[in-house]
């Protein structure tokens, strides 16, 4: 990683950006990494065709795959609300698009070393290399699911293009355990993909939600760690914040209310929503929740990754009796957009895994959810009796 | 600080300052404050990204050891102090800090992990960091009705998401096949982190050889 030079960030707030990448303060490394195939030290797995371009924060332009995705999955969102990544594979059906959902894939393992550094950088650079070797024998290209896997990656890609001997190491690891070492062209967040499809998304809406106030929660992993190859665009906070989630909420006709804390953490602090939640609850409680209530009055909060929909979620109950105003639920960008395209919000969105009170939202967006919430009971008696055995793609769309 | 003392924490530091992402993440410190600003464990804690990146850019020794006995364990991992006007990351120093701290075993690493080992067992084990069967009320309690709800209807709902590799989990995120969870032992045996993990959270080390070598050996592999 190149040093960051003073001058380049200074940046007047009336200015608008001038995005040019020759004037980016860091090199491509993707063009190093590229380099590196070229001298036959690694393979480039490429973006699939089709696929888009989208603008990043100094203009540089990022592919995002149409389809063929390996759903790189979140560990928290798998297993605290899986109606996280339901939702993300239930929209590229919707869009017709191909895509598998691997079990050779295991997470990033970044929120325990960002938690307990239980780990080096060698096996975190070679965690990363087996899944994307198992994505690429696999044929589909990995989609990130998770904030924080997404910012890891993009630490693990900047250790292994400038360390050679870092390179080496994993190369031998992977010999070892019979994969070639691979690295994807480019690092893509499905919040990404689903900025870079909101209009199509938009256009199978069919519940009008321009009544609906959103305040928009980006992730620190997202933005804040390797910022240069984050999806920026002109149009949304005149370039000036990430637009992702934002761009979605717009595109569906939904009101986006601003607020002075929108840069500060969720406060899941990794190690702190497992052992310190005092912290947690009290920073997202009065540092996010309180704030938007207070200056926007959201009907909900949208977020992009697995930590900041729990901390921001699970830490509004407890505060409740201490006066904090709290109240306003917190779903994903791509629940969000699956909600206002008439998904199930049980079968698909599995809203019912979250804390604070949903039903608000949904009756605002014009969603019977006390039929789907009885068919939904029908769906768990039929799993108790026996009669199938669990929920499958072909009940959620013929169901 | 005596001689002794200072060797050790002389070799700490030594030890932070060979790792390649130290030199990307502290250019010196203006003192201006920016990363204080943005911090949201300064906001609750004793605690500074700013001193932080001030000792390290002077290599105070006294300091050093404060901050790794008592600071580090309180930083959120956001990197808001990426921010700062001269290229420094508190945050990443943080990290770097923490390595050394476990790989030593020193004692707020010890301290640390109190209260943790399972999550770690939980990782290594499945590659995956959490998983349903963890929401619990005695664990959660703060989380409020949902989570006994949740635990009430484990079974079903798991078995209630189209998601084909998550049916039926309650252990894992999702199903990760066995060969996969063998790949990973055997990553964190070459890189060494079997290692670092025996002294700081030696049960969950015991686990893992116990839960992996004998499939090892029956796959023929040391
Ligand atoms: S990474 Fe740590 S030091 Fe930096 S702003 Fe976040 S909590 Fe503060
Ligand atoms: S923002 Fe940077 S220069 Fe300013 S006090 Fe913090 S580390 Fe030092």
């Amino acid at each position: 990683m190149n040093p960051v030079r003073t001058e380049d960030l200074v940046v007047s707030r009336n200015r608008r950006h001038h995005r040019d990448p020759a004037l980016a303060p860091t090199t491509d490394i993707r063009e190093e990494l590229l380099e590196l195939e070229h001298k036959g030290e690694l393979i480039v797995h490429r973006v699939p065709d089709p696929h888009v371009l989208v603008g990043t924060k100094y203009g540089r332009q990022k592919k995002i795959p149409m389809g063929n995705v390996w759903h790189h999955k979140s560990c928290g969102q798998c297993g605290h609300i899986p109606g996280y990544p339901t939702s993300i594979i239930w929209l590229h059906k919707m869009l017709g698009l191909d895509s598998y959902d691997p079990t050779n894939q295991t997470s990033c393992t970044g929120w325990n070393y960002y938690a307990s550094a239980t780990s080096n950088s060698l096996a975190q650079v070679s965690v990363a290399c087996r899944n994307f070797a198992a994505a690429y024998k696999d044929g589909f290209y990995p989609l990130i699911h998770c904030g924080t896997s997404f910012g890891h990656y993009k630490d693990v890609r900047e250790e292994l293009v400038t360390q050679p001997e870092l390179r080496r190491e994993v190369r031998k690891v992977m010999e070892k355990l019979g994969y070639p070492l691979v690295f994807p062209e480019e690092i893509v967040h499905y919040s990404e993909w689903v900025y870079a499809v909101r209009n199509k998304l938009a256009a199978l809406k069919v519940h009008d939600v321009s009544g609906i106030t959103a305040c928009v929660h980006p992730a620190c992993h997202y933005h804040k760690l390797i910022p240069e190859d984050v999806v920026y665009d002109d149009e949304i906070y005149n370039g000036e914040r990430t637009a992702v989630i934002t761009g979605l909420a717009l595109a569906f006709g939904a009101k986006v209310g601003d607020y002075s804390t929108w840069y500060d953490c969720c406060g899941f602090g990794f190690r702190h929503i497992l052992v310190s939640r005092d912290f947690t609850r009290s920073f997202a409680a009065r540092r996010k929740i309180e704030v938007m209530i207070n200056e926007a009055n959201p009907d909900v909060v949208l977020a992009q990754d697995t930590g900041c929909v729990t901390s921001l979620d699970k830490s509004q109950f407890a505060v409740k009796p201490h006066g904090v105003k709290v109240g306003v639920p917190v779903i994903s960008d791509a629940q969000f957009a699956a909600l206002a395209m008439g998904a199930h919000p049980f079968r698909v969105v599995q809203i019912h895994w979250h804390a604070t009170d949903w039903r608000p939202l949904l009756e605002k967006m014009g969603i019977d959810w006390q039929s789907a919430w009885e068919e939904f009971q029908e769906d768990l008696e039929r799993i108790k009796r026996g009669e199938i055995k669990h929920l499958e793609w072909g009940d959620v769309f013929n169901g | 600080m005596d001689e002794s003392e200072k060797k050790v924490w002389a070799e700490v530091l030594a030890e932070a300052k060979r790792d390649p992402r130290w030199h990307h993440s502290l250019h010196g410190c203006f003192e201006c404050g920016v990363c204080v600003g943005s911090c949201p464990s300064a906001r609750y804690y004793d605690y500074s990204p700013r001193r932080i990146a001030q000792a390290m850019a002077r290599e105070d020794l006294n300091l050093l050891k404060e901050i790794v006995e008592e600071d580090i364990w309180n930083c959120s991992q956001c990197y808001a102090c990426t921010r700062c006007p001269r290229g420094n990351s508190p945050g990443g120093l943080v990290i770097i800090l923490r390595e050394v701290a476990v790989k030593h075993a020193l004692p707020s690493a010890v301290e640390a992990m109190t209260g943790y080992t399972r999550v770690i067992y939980k990782v290594m084990t499945t590659g995956t960091q959490v998983s349903s069967d963890m929401l619990q009320v005695d664990a959660f309690p703060d989380w409020g009705p949902q989570v006994a709800d949740t635990s009430k209807h484990l079974d079903e709902w798991r078995q209630a998401i189209p998601t084909a590799s998550l049916w039926g989990t309650k252990s894992s995120a999702w199903n990760v096949d066995q060969k996969t969870r063998l790949e990973l032992y055997r990553i964190w045996q070459m890189t060494g982190v079997m290692d670092w993990v025996k002294p700081v959270a030696p049960s969950v080390a015991a686990l893992l050889e116990e839960e992996f070598e004998e499939a090892l050996e029956e796959e023929g592999e040391e």
